[in-house]
């Protein structure tokens, strides 16, 4: 196989890997004020993810960097080219990060409130406009000869684009919601299946146009079929989820989304960026790629150090494994301390 | 304004302003493992006491390096297009192996070391914050490597048929002569900048009233921990300075030109502290001059000749033309904002030099078990922190602005690095946004910075046996 197209799988896997696992903390994030009826319950929700968002962030750090090293021409048409998106992404994801580590610093409920208010913002611009961005990667935009995107910001917004931004926005919520429903214990944990399958379903409609959509589009016999599994992985995890099966059912929306990514980047290939103004302007995996000395490179980079980074996060899941309720809560926020258990809820 | 200004701007305000969190990332990284690992070896309650205090400071600090960190990344790509079209074939790859290899292990094992305590071994959760710093010491060597091949760059081709550099030798990227010299001088600058952080602070905590008198001697120790550091480290600047000083005159001889304001070449060359010239640098009014000392510096020897600004922009036009007006070339003088250069080096080094010094203070009040008092080294105290990061953000400018008017040096300007397809409204919109984004954030950690350590040490506490991962009833013992 060519590097270029192990290169193309190996981004595709670092997408996968990020929309998997940040995918279900964005989704407990927009659940904040959605799920929790009270400060302790959300610090339960916020706990889940605790200790494991930020390793969740750094894939698409890496997707980036690998995109940057691998591909040059897409990095920098992609990146230039959806500009504000991309602007009001970072801008999410930098009060989004702090409000994690700021939130529990003061004891004050203005302070907490507004932190709260950061972490939804945070969460809901990327899980809305990672969608639309891929939408508009599949769909093709204004490229010109000299590989620039010549459109602006509202060419980004066509209702096929929407479309994809309403569709990683509700998959993530249901992501999240049956992770909390995992990581949980006491009435939360039912509260966040229920809503689980309840936004689930409306996922599951939104995702099926957008796939079919897609799959018109731009798709092949490939897409075709990860598409047809993403969604049967999708209904039978809600279904698993209220026989009350949270395991089951968090895999089953892991998987979907694994599978509808991979079916987008199968439907994208061998382009990465088509041009919706001639498709022999398209950035292709060949004629946007690095040389074959730098990918070999990092191939031999990538082939020895991602089997270490896995097995440390996996790790990392393993460790902070046990469910968590309001009695695990301590009272003072933010520190160690022995204060006394709080009440079964 | 159009992009080529606003995107300058804005990579120098974001990029100075991430790298006023780095170092004490870094350094403060090093500093909490080495406590924990004294508490893991002889229990001595201060040393726990001193590791989850400065724990706290240390991750308020490294929450805001990571995020505007993210800005870092994507900005190549947003607003210089045609830099990372250009060069994305060898810049890429320390970027892409910075996020596998550094980013993953610092994020995962901070999760682990902070929400750890009572799920892991002590070894083990020491061992998780050393692993944290190992993450700040590659991501700081592959992109200090990125960064030396732009201010020399080596182990590539240029390719005609594609019009770009590309890589043929990624050893040489990673072994760079630059880099060799940058990377000692960084990382000592980073240590250095940790330890004034705890000097200062424990400083504070040690001399102020409100302090029980309990808890001074183990601020006395943080005092000389962080002062030892600090010392150490700026020998390490010293040095690696030094060296650094004479591979930037070998491989970028104009910017050492830049830093003396040197117009005429020299033999032997004085080395002014100070001086008083033109707006525009172009002549001296008054200076105070060390003779032979700039020959030493830039050369090793007291005699050696050191080339001025004039010849080396006469050199420059021969080499790379007057007006070439080719794709990587633009006309130009080839010469860098000379009072810029020339203010920023002398800060660097000076910032440095009194942080080195009230260090060297600092550990004689403090001998032998002594415990001094007094307004005047709060005051100190309040000022140590800022000098090496002061210190740090001129050397940067000085190194970013003395490559000027090179992206990478002799292969492509910044002129020619910019996105085209971004308009000035686009550009200024993200300069805008972020530039008061991060003035807000600033706001709040220095806010949080000075609540907690007013607050001082929390008492001690035995942390409970770990779990690993055992469901249990218990409340976690670290929780957001």
């Amino acid at each position: 196989m060519e590097l270029t197209t192990v290169w193309f799988g190996l981004i595709a896997v670092l997408w996968i890997g990020y929309f998997c696992l940040e995918g279900f903390d964005f989704g407990v994030g927009m659940l904040l004020p959605v799920l929790a009826r009270d400060d302790t319950e959300r610090r339960v929700l916020i706990n889940t993810i605790g200790p494991l968002w930020d390793g969740n962030e750094v894939w698409v750090l890496v997707a980036g960097g690998a995109t940057f090293a691998a591909f040059p021409e897409w990095y920098a048409t992609l990146f230039s080219g959806f500009y504000l998106p991309l602007l009001l992404i970072l801008l999410a994801l930098i009060v989004r990060g702090l409000a994690f580590e700021y939130r529990a610093k003061r004891d004050e409920d203005r302070w907490r409130r507004r932190w709260d208010t950061a972490i939804v913002v945070g969460s809901v611009v990327p899980s809305l406009l990672w969608g639309v961005a891929f939408a508009n990667l599949l769909r093709g935009v204004p490229i010109d000869a000299d590989k620039e995107y010549v459109g602006g910001f509202f060419d980004l917004l066509s209702p096929y684009a929407l479309l994809g931004g309403v569709t990683t926005l509700l998959l993530f919520l249901t992501h999240g919601a049956l992770f909390i429903a995992l990581k949980t214990d006491g009435d939360i944990r039912h509260r966040a299946r229920d809503l689980g399958v309840r936004v689930g379903v409306a996922a599951a409609v939104a995702a099926v146009a957008f796939l079919a959509w897609t799959q018109g589009l731009t798709g092949s016999a490939g897409s075709a079929v990860l598409f047809v599994l993403a969604a049967l992985a999708l209904v039978a995890g809600l279904a698993v989820a209220t026989r009350g099966r949270e395991g089951w059912a968090f895999l089953g929306t892991f998987v979907a989304i694994a599978l509808a990514v991979a079916g987008l980047f199968t439907a994208l290939f061998p382009d990465v960026m088509p041009s919706s103004l001639d498709p022999a302007w398209s950035l292709t995996t060949t004629n946007a790629s690095a040389t074959s000395y730098t990918l070999t490179v990092m191939t031999w980079v990538a082939v020895l150090f991602t089997p270490i980074v896995l097995a440390y996060q996996g790790w990392t899941y393993w460790v902070f494994r046990s469910r968590i309720s309001t009695r695990h809560i301590p009272t003072d926020p933010g520190t160690s301390s022995s204060p006394a258990p709080q009440p079964v809820s | 304004m159009d992009t080529l200004d606003i995107a300058r701007w804005q990579f120098g305000i974001i990029t100075v302003y991430h790298f006023l969190f780095v170092p004490i990332t870094i350094g403060l990284s090093a500093l909490v493992a080495g406590l924990e690992t004294a508490w893991v070896r002889t229990g001595g309650e201060k040393y726990l006491r001193l590791t989850k205090f400065f724990g706290k400071l240390f991750l308020i600090n490294f929450a805001i390096g990571v995020v505007t960190g993210i800005v870092q990344e994507f900005q190549f790509g947003m607003n210089w297009s045609d830099y990372s079209r250009f060069v994305g074939d060898i810049f890429g790859a320390p970027l892409a192996i910075e996020g596998l290899l550094a980013f993953f292990l610092e994020s995962t094992f901070l999760g682990l070391w902070i929400f750890g305590w009572d799920k892991l071994p002590r070894p083990l959760h020491a061992a998780c914050i050393w692993l944290v710093h190992l993450g700040t010491l590659l991501s700081a060597y592959f992109i200090l490597a990125a960064n030396s091949w732009m201010q020399h760059p080596v182990g590539y081709t240029f390719n005609r048929d594609t019009g770009r550099a590309e890589l043929n030798d990624f050893w040489a990227v990673m072994t760079n002569k630059v880099q060799l010299a940058t990377f000692p001088h960084t990382l000592t600058a980073c240590y250095m900048t940790g330890g004034a952080f705890m000097l200062g602070v424990a400083t504070y905590l040690l001399v102020r009233r409100r302090t029980p008198d309990a808890d001074r001697p183990m601020y006395r120790t943080a005092v000389r921990l962080g002062a030892v550091v600090t010392l150490v480290g700026g020998l390490g600047v010293a040095i690696s300075g030094d060296y650094q000083g004479k591979i930037m005159t070998d491989v970028q001889p104009m910017k050492m030109a830049a830093a003396e304001a040197l117009y005429d070449t020299e033999a032997p060359a004085a080395f002014s502290l100070f001086t008083v010239g033109t707006l525009d640098g172009s002549q001296e009014k008054f200076a105070v001059k060390v003779p032979r000392l700039l020959s030493f510096l830039a050369t090793g020897s007291f005699d050696g000749e050191v080339q001025g600004i004039n010849q080396l922009r006469a050199q420059y036009r021969k080499t790379y033309g007057q007006d070439p007006g080719a794709a990587y070339y633009t006309s130009g003088d080839y010469t860098p904002v000379i009072p810029v250069t020339y203010w920023t080096f002398r800060l660097m080094i000076g910032l440095g030099v009194l942080a080195a010094a009230a260090a060297a203070l600092f550990l004689w009040v403090t001998r032998r078990g002594r415990a001094p008092t007094g307004r005047a080294l709060v005051m100190i105290a309040a000022a140590l922190p800022l000098l090496p990061v002061l210190a740090n953000s001129f050397g940067w400018i000085f190194t970013e602005m003395g490559r000027q008017p090179w992206a990478v040096f002799g292969l492509m300007t910044t002129a020619n690095a910019v996105s085209p397809g971004v308009s000035p409204g686009e550009a200024l919109t993200s300069l805008i946004a972020l530039t008061l984004l991060y003035g807000v954030l600033a706001v709040i950690e220095v806010g949080l910075m000075l609540h907690f350590i007013r607050k001082g040490a929390d008492p001690f506490v035995e942390p409970p046996s770990p779990t690993l991962g055992r469901p249990s009833d218990e409340p976690l013992t670290f929780a957001y």
